[in-house]
C-alpha cells in the first residue's frame, strides 16, 4: 500500500499519468490489437449488414432495398442448396473429432520412432488446402483418376465423384476431412500428455480397462481437448470455401455449393456483381456462426466462473 | 476474408501510385490481364512500338494474372485508375460503361476513321451511341477434330447437323467420343449453346434472347434443346464433362479418344502442345441445323479502354489511336495467333487463322460470346443450366424454367 501512502504525501505534484498508469497500461497495451481488430473485424461486420440492404453491383450508386434481399434468398434454390450443404458439413465434419481422438490414441505409445509417424499423421493439416483440394481432384478424377479406376475396375462402372450431383459434396468433405482428423489428433495428443498417471494407476488397480477406462477416465480428462476440437471443426465445417473453390467451383450446376461460396459467388466472382446480395448472404453465415460462437463463449465463461 | 483482400488490392494500387506521381509528367500507366506468354509478348512488342514512335511517353505497364484480374478491375477503376486498361467487347462492358467507370472515346474513332476500319466490331463497342474503347483482336470458334479419327471411320467433314448426328453413331460405335469438352468453368457449354442456338434460330433471335427480350420458355428455346439433346441423349459427348477443365479434355482428341473438340481458336496452341500437327488437326465450320438461317458465327474481342478517372488521358488516346492503326494490330496479331480487327491488316500466315478469318468475313452475323452477350448474372445461371443439361437432358423443362425466372428478375431494372 506504499502508493497510497505516496498519493497522501504529495498529491499535487503526481502526473495524471502517474496516478492512473495501472488502470491505463492494460488498456494501452490492448489498443493496438484492438484498433486492428475494430478496423478489420468488427466494423466490416457492421458495413456488411448495412449494404445487405441495399441494391448495388459494386460500382454504381446504392439502392435501398430494405429486407428485399433476405426476402429473395429464401426463395432462391441456389442458397437454399447451400444452406443443405452446410448442413451436411456441419454434420459430417463432426467425424473429424472421435477419428482425432483414435489416432491420437493409436499414437500415444512409447515406440522406436513414433515421433516419424506422429508428424507423418500430422503432415496433411500443414500442407495448404489448396494442395489438398488438387490431390483429392486427382484422386476423384475422370479417367486417370485412382477412384475411378479403382471402382471401374470393381463395378465396370467408374464414378467420377466430382462430376456427380450426388457425390460431389461428399467427395469435397472426405478430402477436407483428411487435414481436419490430423488437426484433432494434435489437440488430443497434447491433451493425452496431461492425463494424470496417478488416476490411470488407480483405475487400473480397481480393474478397469479397455473401453471402461477410456470412457470412464480417459475420456473425461480430455473435455478441455474435446472441447477446442469441437470448436475447430464447426468453424471449419461453416468456412468451407477453398476445397470447394478447388475441386469443383460449386459445380456440378451449384450442387456443391456452400454458403461461403455462394456469397464470394455473387458478390466476387467473374459473374457477380450483387454486393448487397451477397452481403445478406453473408449476414446469414455470420448468424449461424453466432448461435454456435456464442454458445462456445457462454460455456467458457461458465467453466471460468464456476472455478 | 473479403475485406482484407481488397484493402490488399488498393494498399498495393496506393503504392503503385506513389512510385508513379514520382515520374514524369508524361508517365501512361496501363494495366492488363495478359499473364499468358503470348499475350505477354504482344504487349510487350506493342509498348515498345508506342515508345519510339512517342518518345515524349513513358509507359509504366502492370501485368495482372489473367483470372485475378476480372475481379481487381473492380477494384482499381474506383481506387487508383490507370490510364488504360484491357477488358472485352459486348455487354461484358457494360457495368462499367453505366457506372461512369469508363470514358468515352468516341472522339477517338471520329479522328481516326475508326468507324470504317474497324466496323466489324462497331456494334459491340457501342453504347447509348457512344464508342466506350478499343477492339484490337478476336478470334473464332468453331470444330477442332482429329483428321485421324475421321479417316479411320471414314467418315467427311460434316455440314448439316443430321450429318454430325449420324457420324457420331459411327464413332459412338467405335468407341470414340464424338465431340468432347470440359465444363466444370462452365463456358465451354455456353459455346455448345451459343452455336445451337445461332444455327437453329439464327443471330437475330440469339441478340434477343441474350437482350431479355425472348422468354426462355418460349418454344423456339425449346426447339434448340430438342436439336441438341439428340446429341447428348445417346451419350456422344465426352461422359463426366463437369468434372473436367477444357484442357483436361484437350488431350481426348490429341489420343484420338474423341473426334472433335467446339473450342476457341487459342486452343489451337494447346492441339500443338499436346503433340497435333497441321496435318491431323483439322478445322470446320459449325454445321447447319435449320436451313436456310444465315451462318452467324461466335467471334470474342478483346478492347482496351480509358478509365474515367485516368489522369494521362490525352496520351491516353493517343495510345489507342495507336493499336487501332493497321500495322500495328497486324503485328500483335501475329504474336497473338489471333484475328487483327482492322480490316487494313493481313492475317497472319498460320493456316487456321486463315481458314477462321475467311469464315468469320463471310458471316451473316457476329455474336460475343454467351457470357459477352449477356449480363454477367444471367451468364451464370444460364452457364449452369447448360453445364446440367449436358449432365441431364431430360430436366430442359426445369431448367427453362428457371432461367425464364432468372431472365424476369435479372433484366428488370
Amino acid at each position: 500500500m506504499t502508493p497510497a501512502l505516496a498519493d497522501a504525501r504529495e498529491p499535487s505534484r503526481r502526473s495524471y499519468w502517474r496516478r492512473n498508469q495501472r488502470r491505463l497500461a492494460p488498456a494501452l497495451f490492448i489498443a493496438p490489437g484492438g484498433l486492428m481488430f475494430l478496423i478489420y473485424v468488427v466494423i466490416p461486420i457492421f458495413r456488411s449488414i448495412s449494404i445487405s440492404f441495399y441494391h448495388w453491383d459494386g460500382l454504381g450508386a446504392m439502392k435501398w432495398a430494405g429486407f428485399g434481399n433476405y426476402a429473395e434468398l429464401w426463395s432462391d434454390p441456389a442458397f437454399v442448396v447451400s444452406l443443405e450443404n452446410n448442413l451436411i458439413w456441419l454434420v459430417l465434419y463432426m467425424f473429424a473429432v472421435p477419428a482425432g481422438l483414435f489416432i491420437a490414441i493409436f499414437l500415444n505409445q512409447t515406440v522406436r520412432g513414433i515421433r516419424i509417424y506422429k508428424s507423418l499423421f500430422f503432415f496433411p493439416f500443414v500442407i495448404s488446402q489448396v494442395v489438398v483440394g488438387l490431390i483429392f481432384s486427382w484422386f476423384y478424377a475422370p479417367d486417370f483418376g485412382l477412384l475411378f479406376k479403382l471402382t471401374k475396375m470393381l463395378t465396370g462402372h467408374g464414378i467420377a465423384v466430382l462430376a456427380s450431383e450426388t457425390y460431389a459434396t461428399y467427395g469435397i468433405i472426405a478430402a477436407g476431412l483428411w487435414p481436419q482428423i490430423a488437426y484433432c489428433m494434435i489437440l488430443y495428443l497434447t491433451g493425452l500428455n496431461n492425463v494424470a498417471p496417478d488416476q490411470i494407476e488407480a483405475a487400473r488397480l480397481d480393474g478397469a480397462k479397455g473401453w471402461r477406462m477410456l470412457w470412464y477416465v480417459v475420456i473425461p480428462q480430455l473435455r478441455p481437448a474435446t472441447f477446442i476440437a469441437v470448436v475447430v471443426t464447426v468453424i471449419g465445417a461453416l468456412r468451407s470455401f477453398d476445397l470447394v473453390s478447388i475441386m469443383t467451383q460449386g459445380g456440378p450446376y451449384g450442387a456443391t455449393r456452400v454458403l461461403s461460396y455462394y456469397m464470394y459467388e455473387e458478390a466476387l466472382s467473374e459473374y457477380g456483381y450483387r454486393m448487397g446480395y451477397g452481403a445478406a448472404i453473408a449476414v446469414v453465415l455470420f448468424l449461424i456462426m453466432m448461435v454456435f460462437i456464442s454458445g462456445f463463449i457462454w460455456k467458457m465463461y461458465r467453466d471460468e466462473t464456476e472455478r | 476474408m473479403v475485406q482484407y483482400s481488397r484493402r490488399g488490392i488498393a494498399a498495393l494500387a496506393v503504392a503503385a501510385a506513389l512510385v508513379a506521381s514520382t515520374a514524369a509528367a508524361d508517365t501512361l500507366r496501363i494495366f492488363t490481364d495478359t499473364s499468358d506468354p503470348a499475350p505477354k509478348k504482344a504487349f510487350q512488342t506493342l509498348i515498345n512500338d508506342f515508345e519510339k514512335a512517342n518518345p515524349d511517353v513513358k509507359v509504366k505497364w502492370t501485368v495482372f494474372d489473367h483470372e485475378g484480374y476480372k475481379t481487381s478491375i473492380r477494384n482499381f477503376l474506383s481506387a487508383d485508375a490507370p490510364d488504360l486498361a484491357n477488358w472485352y467487347a459486348g455487354n461484358r462492358m457494360a457495368p462499367f460503361v453505366k457506372a461512369g467507370q469508363f470514358l468515352d472515346v468516341s472522339d477517338v474513332w471520329k479522328k481516326n476513321g475508326l468507324d470504317k476500319t474497324l466496323a466489324s466490331a462497331l456494334p459491340s463497342m457501342t453504347i447509348d451511341g457512344k464508342q466506350w474503347g478499343v477492339p484490337y483482336t478476336y478470334y473464332q470458334w468453331g470444330m477442332y477434330y482429329n483428321k485421324d479419327v475421321f479417316k479411320k471411320f471414314g467418315v467427311s467433314v460434316p455440314t448439316t447437323w443430321d450429318q454430325f448426328i449420324s457420324d457420331c453413331a459411327k464413332f459412338k460405335a467405335g468407341g470414340v467420343d464424338c465431340t468432347t469438352t470440359g465444363t466444370k468453368a462452365l463456358w465451354p457449354s455456353a459455346g455448345w449453346f451459343d452455336y445451337m442456338d445461332l444455327r437453329t434460330n439464327g443471330y437475330q433471335f440469339h441478340m434477343d434472347l441474350t437482350s431479355g427480350k425472348v422468354k426462355w420458355t418460349d418454344p423456339r428455346v425449346k426447339k434448340v434443346f430438342t436439336e441438341w439433346a439428340k446429341l447428348i441423349k445417346p451419350g456422344y459427348v465426352t461422359a463426366n464433362a463437369a468434372a473436367l477443365d477444357w484442357q483436361d479434355a484437350a488431350p481426348l482428341l490429341v489420343q484420338g479418344k474423341a473426334a472433335t473438340y467446339l473450342m476457341g481458336n487459342f486452343a489451337v496452341a494447346t492441339f500443338k502442345q499436346g503433340g497435333m500437327k497441321e496435318s491431323n488437326l483439322g478445322f470446320f465450320p459449325f454445321p447447319q441445323v435449320t436451313p436456310g438461317v444465315p451462318r452467324a458465327e461466335d467471334a470474342p474481342t478483346d478492347t482496351m479502354h480509358i478509365p474515367a478517372k485516368a489522369k494521362n488521358v490525352k496520351d491516353a488516346k493517343r495510345f489507342l489511336a495507336f493499336l487501332a492503326s493497321a500495322p500495328e494490330q497486324t503485328k500483335i496479331n501475329d504474336i497473338l495467333g489471333q484475328l487483327p480487327v482492322n480490316n487494313q491488316s493481313t492475317v497472319g500466315n498460320d493456316p487456321f487463322l486463315q481458314q477462321g478469318f475467311k469464315m468469320l468475313s463471310t458471316a451473316h452475323g457476329l455474336a460475343q460470346f454467351f457470357d459477352r452477350d449477356a449480363p454477367a448474372e444471367m451468364a451464370k445461371i444460364g452457364m449452369e443450366g447448360f453445364q446440367e443439361f449436358m449432365a441431364h437432358p431430360d430436366r430442359v423443362d426445369a431448367i427453362l424454367k428457371r432461367l425464364e425466372s432468372a431472365r424476369e428478375r435479372i433484366y428488370k431494372n
